[in-house]
C-alpha cells in the first residue's frame, strides 16, 4: 500500500494490528473488545502526536506527496462552470500550467494554478509541474483578460520550481517570471495566490504577487529546494532535513516571518486524506479574502500590494 | 554551483590549486586575464576599464570603478549606503559572512545606489558587486534598488541598473524571494510614469535577479560573454542529460535567441547610454543644479 508516508509507519503498523485482532475475534468468535478498544486508544493518542507536531521534513514530504490533490482536484470542488483556456499565443500551450474562467458563488473568476500529474505517465504529459516560458506567459495572458473584464484572480501554487532546461532558457524562462511578477504588481483585479502543496522558488513566485497569500498547512514555499539548500550549506544533499528547519519554508515558520497571510487548516494527516473537506477548508479563507478585495478600488488594490512588499523585511541601518 | 560563476572571471590572478604559477603576481600589482592568461599591471588594467589588452576579455568591476567609468566623479550622491540586512533566519555563519564581506569590499552590502550626472545628465544608477555575498539579493540589496527607483520616480529620472548577481540571498530564505516581487512592483510603478529603466547585465547575472529587475528594462543590455541565465548550466546538464553547448547562456546566446536588445562592449557602455538618454530626450544640465 502506498497510500502513506515513512514517518507513518507506527500508525499503518498499529491499524493493521487492530484490524488482524477484529478479524481474528469474528473468526474464532472471541470476545476481544477490550483489547480491541485499548488499542484503538493508543492508536488515537499515537495519531495526536505524530499529526499534532509534525517537524517541518515531515510537512515537506506531504507537501510532495504523489497524492496530495492538485489545483484541478480543488477547482473542481472549489468552482463551477469551469473551462480550461490554452496556450500563450506565442509557441505553445504549457501543460504544467491550467488555467481558465469559472463561477465562483454565481460570480465570474480567473482559476490558473500550476498542475501536477498523479501518475507516471501523468507527470510527464505535466512535466512534473515545472513550467516552461510559456506557462508563465499563458497565466499572463489570462490575468490581462481578467482584468479587461473586471474578475478576480484566484491562483494555486504547486510547483518543484520553473523547468531548468535548454529551451526555457531559449525563450526567456528570466523575463517571463519577471514580467509577471511587473504586470502582477500592476493588476487592476483582485489577486489571492495560494500555495498548496510544493513552492519552489521563482517559478512559484510568477503566480504569487497576489493581494492575499494563503498556505495550507503542510506545504512548502522556499528560496531553494532543502536539498539544493543542503548541497551549497553542507556540501551534501543528504542534509535536507536539517536545511528545510534552518531554511523556514513550512506555512506557520512563513506566518511568523511575514510572508504569509493566513495559514489554512489541513485535514488532520494532510489535505489527501479528504479532499472535499480539505476544498471546503480552502473555500472559507477564499471566501472571506474575495469578500474583502471586490470592495476595494483598483488604485487600492494595486497601491496595498505594492505596500504589502514594502513591509515584508526588516531593514537595519548601520 | 554558484561560486563557479565568479570563480571563472575572478579579477585578481588566482592560482589554480592543479597548476602552480610560475610568474610571481604579487597580490594587486599585477593581474592575469583568466581568459588569455595575459599578465597586466593592475594600474594599466583599471585605466583600460578593466578590459583585457589582448583578448578584451571583460574582467569584473567593483560598483565604484563602475561609477566613477560613467558618472561625473564630484556629481555622485548616493543613497542608503548604511542599509543592511538583519539575520531573520538566524541563519549559520551568515553574520560572519556578511563581516567578511563588509571588511574585505568595503561595501556594506551587495548594491551601491545613487545619483548622478552622466555627461551632464542627471540620472539616478544602480551597480550591483559580485564581491559581496557573491552579488546575491537579500533584503537590504532589494530595498536599495526599490528605494532607487522610487527616487528616480520622484525625480523623474531615468534609472540605470548594472546587475552582477548569483541570484536570491539563500541565507534569508523566502524573505530573498520575496525582493523579486518587491523591486518588480517598483518597475511598475516606473512603468507607469513613463520614466525610462536601462537594464545592462554583466557577468553574471542569474536566477532571481535574472528573473526579475535585470528582465524588466525598456533596454536589455549585456556586456559580451556575461553569463545571464535562470537555472545553473550543471542543473539544466543534469535534468536533460545532455551536453549543453559552449556559449550557452551568454550575452551572444541570448541575444542570438531574442533576449537582448544589444551586447555592448565597455568601451562603449557611456556613448551607448547617452545616445539612448539623448533619444529619449535627456539633455545635459550645465552649472550648479542642486543634487540631493
Amino acid at each position: 500500500m502506498s497510500n502513506h508516508l515513512s514517518f507513518e509507519k507506527p500508525l499503518v503498523e498499529l491499524r493493521e494490528k487492530i484490524a488482524e485482532l477484529k478479524s481474528f475475534a469474528k473468526e474464532k468468535g472471541i470476545d476481544l473488545s477490550e483489547e480491541i478498544q485499548t488499542l484503538e486508544g493508543r492508536l488515537a493518542q499515537l495519531e495526536e502526536d505524530i499529526y499534532g507536531n509534525l517537524h517541518p521534513w515531515q510537512r515537506v514530504q506531504i507537501a510532495r506527496f504523489s497524492e496530495r490533490p492538485t489545483t484541478l482536484d480543488y477547482i473542481e470542488h472549489l468552482f463551477n462552470d469551469f473551462l480550461e483556456m490554452h496556450g500563450d499565443r506565442l509557441f505553445a500551450d504549457d501543460p504544467a500550467i491550467v488555467g481558465g474562467i469559472a463561477l465562483y458563488k454565481g460570480n465570474p473568476v480567473t482559476v490558473i494554478g500550476h498542475q501536477r500529474g498523479k501518475d507516471t505517465k501523468d507527470n510527464i504529459y505535466r512535466n512534473f509541474g515545472m513550467p516552461h516560458p510559456e506557462g508563465y506567459r499563458k497565466a499572463l495572458r489570462l490575468m490581462k483578460q481578467a482584468e479587461k473584464f473586471s474578475r478576480p484572480v484566484i491562483c494555486f501554487i504547486d510547483t518543484k520550481g520553473a523547468y531548468p532546461g535548454k529551451a526555457a532558457e531559449e525563450r526567456g524562462q528570466s523575463e517571463a517570471i519577471a514580467r509577471n511578477l511587473r504586470e502582477m504588481a500592476g493588476l487592476k483585479v483582485p489577486i489571492v495566490s495560494i500555495v498548496i502543496g510544493e513552492g519552489g522558488s521563482g517559478g512559484a513566485l510568477a503566480l504569487g504577487v497576489g493581494n492575499y497569500i494563503h498556505m495550507l498547512e503542510n506545504s512548502t514555499y522556499s528560496v531553494i529546494s532543502p536539498e539544493g539548500a543542503a548541497a551549497l550549506l553542507w556540501k551534501d544533499a543528504s542534509y535536507a532535513k536539517q536545511a528545510a528547519e534552518t531554511m523556514q519554508i513550512t506555512a506557520p515558520d512563513l506566518k511568523k516571518l511575514g510572508v504569509v497571510d493566513t495559514v489554512i487548516e489541513e485535514v488532520r494527516g494532510g489535505a489527501h486524506k479528504d479532499v472535499k473537506k480539505q476544498a471546503m477548508l480552502i473555500d472559507q479563507v477564499l471566501e472571506e479574502s474575495l469578500h474583502t478585495l471586490t470592495r476595494k478600488s483598483a488604485s487600492e488594490l494595486v497601491k496595498e500590494r505594492y505596500e504589502k512588499y514594502k513591509e515584508i523585511g526588516e531593514i537595519i541601518t548601520l | 554551483m554558484l561560486k563557479d560563476f565568479f570563480s571563472r572571471r575572478r579579477r585578481y590572478a588566482t592560482i589554480p590549486s592543479e597548476r602552480k604559477q610560475q610568474v610571481n603576481t604579487k597580490e594587486g600589482v599585477m593581474t592575469k586575464c583568466p581568459e588569455c592568461k595575459t599578465i597586466m599591471y593592475t594600474k594599466e588594467l583599471q585605466k583600460h576599464h578593466n578590459v583585457c589588452f589582448r583578448c578584451d576579455h571583460h574582467l569584473p568591476m567593483t560598483a565604484y570603478e563602475r561609477i566613477h567609468s560613467l558618472i561625473e566623479e564630484d556629481t555622485f550622491v548616493e543613497y542608503d549606503r548604511n542599509l543592511i540586512s538583519g539575520d531573520p533566519l538566524s541563519f549559520p555563519e551568515y553574520k560572519e559572512k556578511l563581516a567578511t564581506d563588509r571588511e574585505k569590499t568595503n561595501l556594506n552590502e551587495a548594491v551601491v545606489t545613487g545619483e548622478g550626472k552622466l555627461d551632464g545628465i542627471p540620472i539616478v544608477i544602480g551597480v550591483m558587486d559580485g564581491r559581496f555575498r557573491m552579488g546575491s539579493m537579500g533584503v537590504a540589496v532589494g530595498e536599495k534598488i526599490t528605494r532607487a527607483i522610487e527616487k528616480a520616480i520622484e525625480k523623474e529620472r531615468p534609472f540605470i541598473l548594472f546587475s552582477a548577481s548569483g541570484g536570491a540571498r539563500m541565507q534569508e530564505g523566502m524573505l530573498s524571494l520575496m525582493q523579486m516581487a518587491k523591486t518588480s512592483a517598483a518597475l511598475h510603478r516606473l512603468d507607469e510614469a513613463g520614466l525610462l529603466f536601462i537594464s545592462v547585465m554583466t557577468h553574471p547575472t542569474t536566477g532571481g535577479v535574472s528573473a526579475s529587475f535585470a528582465s524588466l528594462g525598456d533596454y536589455n543590455f549585456a556586456e559580451p560573454k556575461a553569463l545571464i541565465g535562470f537555472a545553473g548550466r550543471r542543473i539544466i546538464e543534469q535534468t536533460i542529460r545532455q551536453e549543453l553547448p559552449e556559449n550557452f547562456q551568454t550575452a551572444e546566446f541570448l541575444l542570438e535567441h531574442g533576449q537582448l536588445d544589444r551586447v555592448v562592449h565597455r568601451h562603449e557602455m557611456k556613448s551607448t547610454l547617452k545616445t539612448v538618454l539623448r533619444i529619449h530626450g535627456y539633455h545635459r544640465e550645465e552649472g550648479g543644479e542642486e543634487l540631493v
